[in-house]
């Protein structure tokens, strides 16, 4: 079987070194911008609407401490005193100059962090849960898994011309949270009824310019199998796969156009062939990466403290319930710290909001911290008896906003504020939507809503699993938004559906509160969240809303 | 019939700082809009462009944006030029935090 490499210090210092060369060459003219381009997208440097910008990789969007110091470091001495957590589990710098960014890379060496992007079509970052470990639900933890994946795929020699580029999520738990049914495969760990653990494999989802949701392609795939499986499958793609059109060679429309069942068939006969070629050695990786994510030791619940503060703070109260999940050592939570206090951009956190979350994770979360697609930053292992201490720092330093899965928490890529593909801004929609029901102090009588927001067609904010999804687009040289509904990232995930016509800038934040009032009156009781009413009642009455007002204004006009 | 041509500038991003620059008459590059060239004529804006794509040591990425007179100078047409001359509306980043 393959045998495998590893990024390590001395490769990643050896990046650094030979970028600071290319760099030197560029600004002395010996590079142009065509030789210089793809080795500055290498080392993570883009050059986006106003500046340059670093986009720095979180694996499994875990970091500790120091690593998050480091960042408020780099943020402090050579950005503009912030970071933007991205929905991509990365952070982004928005102002490096050229001739800093060399140090930057080195500063980011020194806590075994890099920019390095894997490019081309090969297999990319495999992403999991941002609770992975942690949460009470989950059937086992997916990074192990996830790292083996990682570890196959680097510089697997067969896979590195593959029709396009391939990304592969898992999650341990039924509530998926890594949207596993957006990606070119997407793994959920289950257990059998003879309780082994297995893998049901989905097969072609993705988002962009075709969304697709990831199709069933095998119910259960036993651990010692999935290698071999998934080789299959890259196998019967890299074979099948369009390459005669970039935007029809991702695997979605391989499985939309060859039909789930062929591809099945195809799979399974290339898993008989491969599957004597695997030794067994995967199996034995797997038990020592295993260890490397062995949960911290578990202090006996003690929550008098908790219990205290819980029954007399409302603030508190209201912190816990919205911010926390349940852990699965008793006396435990999950605290998801919300960067998305009302009428700020979604995901950005100041140099000194990351110092505060660095202490925090090293006093009292067992030194971890976790990055979240939807851009929150979570401590994933925390005893009850210190949330009270964590609520009150975090009020301090402005990171308290009690608002995780409400309408404020809203994911919003960059769009045209920074990004040099947008066709329109997104993060001033998403702040004028939080700032306007926090005014309306409605947010936690309307409960659960997702809405997410893209600046253009490619869907960085996830915009088709949004409950509530706002593409921003260009309409003959002016900003106009689509609304789509009952998009769903979750376990049965759905694409959302487009109401209509779009809506001008001035006009998208109005368009959303009126369904969200739809909403309100429409639901049978304050149990039946935004989802479930639509789901039961379709889009008529919400079309209804978007649209009459608006129709009734014409006529009378 | 030949579309009337929409006059242009020449704008790029600077080649250390990434910051947006337009090009001037006197071939000096400007971070702002109002002192860039308004080029009228089709054939003089392509060797202009041209020019501009051979100075990379300077600058990255240039391209001819449409443009219009305004009492102080040029001024952007479309909407992500007008972002290009101020900055993210988000923070006081940017262009506007200098203006
Ligand atoms: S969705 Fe478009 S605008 Fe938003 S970050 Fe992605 S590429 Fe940029």
């Amino acid at each position: 079987m393959y045998s495998y490499t590893d990024f390590d210090e001395a490769f990643v210092r050896e990046r650094v070194a030979q970028f600071r060369a290319q760099v030197e060459r560029r600004i002395d003219g010996s590079l142009t911008e065509d030789e210089f381009k793809p080795l500055r997208l290498m080392n993570g440097l883009y050059l986006q609407l106003h500046a340059y910008m670093l986009r720095v990789a979180i694996p499994y969007g875990t970091l500790n401490g120091r690593q998050m110091r480091q960042l408020a470091m780099i943020a402090r001495r050579w950005d503009k005193g912030y970071g933007h957590f991205t929905t991509r589990q990365n952070i982004q710098f928005n102002w490096p100059e050229l001739r800093d960014v060399p140090d930057m890379l080195d500063a980011l060496a020194d806590v075994q962090m890099h920019a390095i992007q894997t490019s081309g079509n090969t297999i990319r970052n495999v992403t999991a849960d941002h609770f992975a470990g942690a949460a009470e639900d989950e059937v086992a933890d997916p990074r192990p898994v996830a790292e083996l994946i990682r570890q196959w795929s680097t510089d697997h020699p067969e896979f590195q011309f593959l029709p396009r580029k391939f990304k592969v999520a898992v999650t341990g738990s039924p509530d998926d949270r890594a949207v596993t049914a957006a990606h070119d495969i997407g793994l959920r760990i289950v257990r059998n009824e003879e309780g082994q653990i297995g893998y049901r494999v989905l097969v072609g989802g993705g988002l962009g310019r075709t969304p697709m949701i990831g199709k069933v392609l095998n119910d259960f795939v036993s651990e010692a199998d999935l290698l071999p499986y998934l080789e299959a499958i890259v196998a019967v793609y890299n074979l099948l796969g369009r390459r005669d059109n970039k935007y029809k060679a991702r695997i979605k429309i391989t499985v939309h156009e060859n039909g789930i069942e062929d591809i099945a068939a195809r799979v399974d006969e290339e898993f008989t062939r491969r599957k004597s070629l695997f030794s067994g050695v995967d199996q034995e990786m797997l038990t020592a990466i295993r260890a490397q994510f062995a949960p911290p030791a578990f202090e006996a619940p003690q929550t008098a403290a908790f219990d205290l503060a819980f029954a007399e703070n409302p603030v508190f109260r209201s912190f816990v319930d919205t911010n926390t999940a349940a852990h699965r050592a008793p006396g435990y939570a999950i605290v998801t710290v919300s960067l998305k206090a009302h009428g700020k951009t979604p995901g950005d956190a100041t140099a000194a909001q990351m110092e505060v979350l660095a202490d925090l994770a090293e006093r009292y979360g067992h030194d971890e911290l976790r990055i979240s697609h939807e851009q929150n930053v979570i401590l994933p292992h925390v005893a009850k008896r210190h949330l009270p201490a964590i609520h009150a720092a975090l009020s301090t330093a402005g990171l308290a906003t009690a608002n995780v899965g409400l309408v404020s928490d809203i994911i919003a890529c960059p769009g045209m504020d920074y990004c040099a593909l947008a066709t329109a801004r997104s993060i001033p929609v998403a702040q004028q939507i939080a700032t306007r029901f926090d005014e309306l102090k409605l947010e936690h009588d309307i409960g659960a809503l997702k809405i997410k927001i893209s600046g253009c067609i490619n869907a960085c904010g996830h915009h088709h699993v949004g409950h509530i999804g706002i593409l921003g687009l260009d309409r003959a040289g002016v900003e106009n938004y689509q609304i789509t509904l009952g998009g769903d990232g979750g376990p049965d995930a759905v694409i959302g559906e487009r109401t209509g016509p779009g809506f001008a800038y001035d006009q998208i934040v109005p368009a959303i509160e009126r369904l969200v009032y739809a909403y309100l009156d429409l639901r049978e009781d304050r149990e039946e969240t935004f989802l479930e009413t639509y789901r039961r009642l379709g889009m008529e009455p919400f079309k209804a809303a978007l649209y009459e007002d608006e129709e009734a204004r014409a006529d009378a006009a | 019939m030949p579309r009337p041509f929409t006059p242009k500038v020449v704008t790029a991003n600077a080649l250390l700082e990434g910051d947006v620059v337009y090009l001037k008459a006197d071939d000096g590059w400007t971070r702002r809009i109002e002192e860039a060239e308004l080029i009228e004529d089709e054939a003089i804006a392509d060797i202009r462009l041209l020019d501009a794509q051979r100075r990379g040591s300077e600058v990255v990425g240039a391209y001819l944006a449409d443009a219009k007179a305004g009492p102080n100078g040029p001024e952007p047409v479309h909407f992500r030029e007008a972002f290009r001359t101020r900055g993210p509306s988000n923070y006081n980043h940017g262009k506007q935090e200098g203006a």
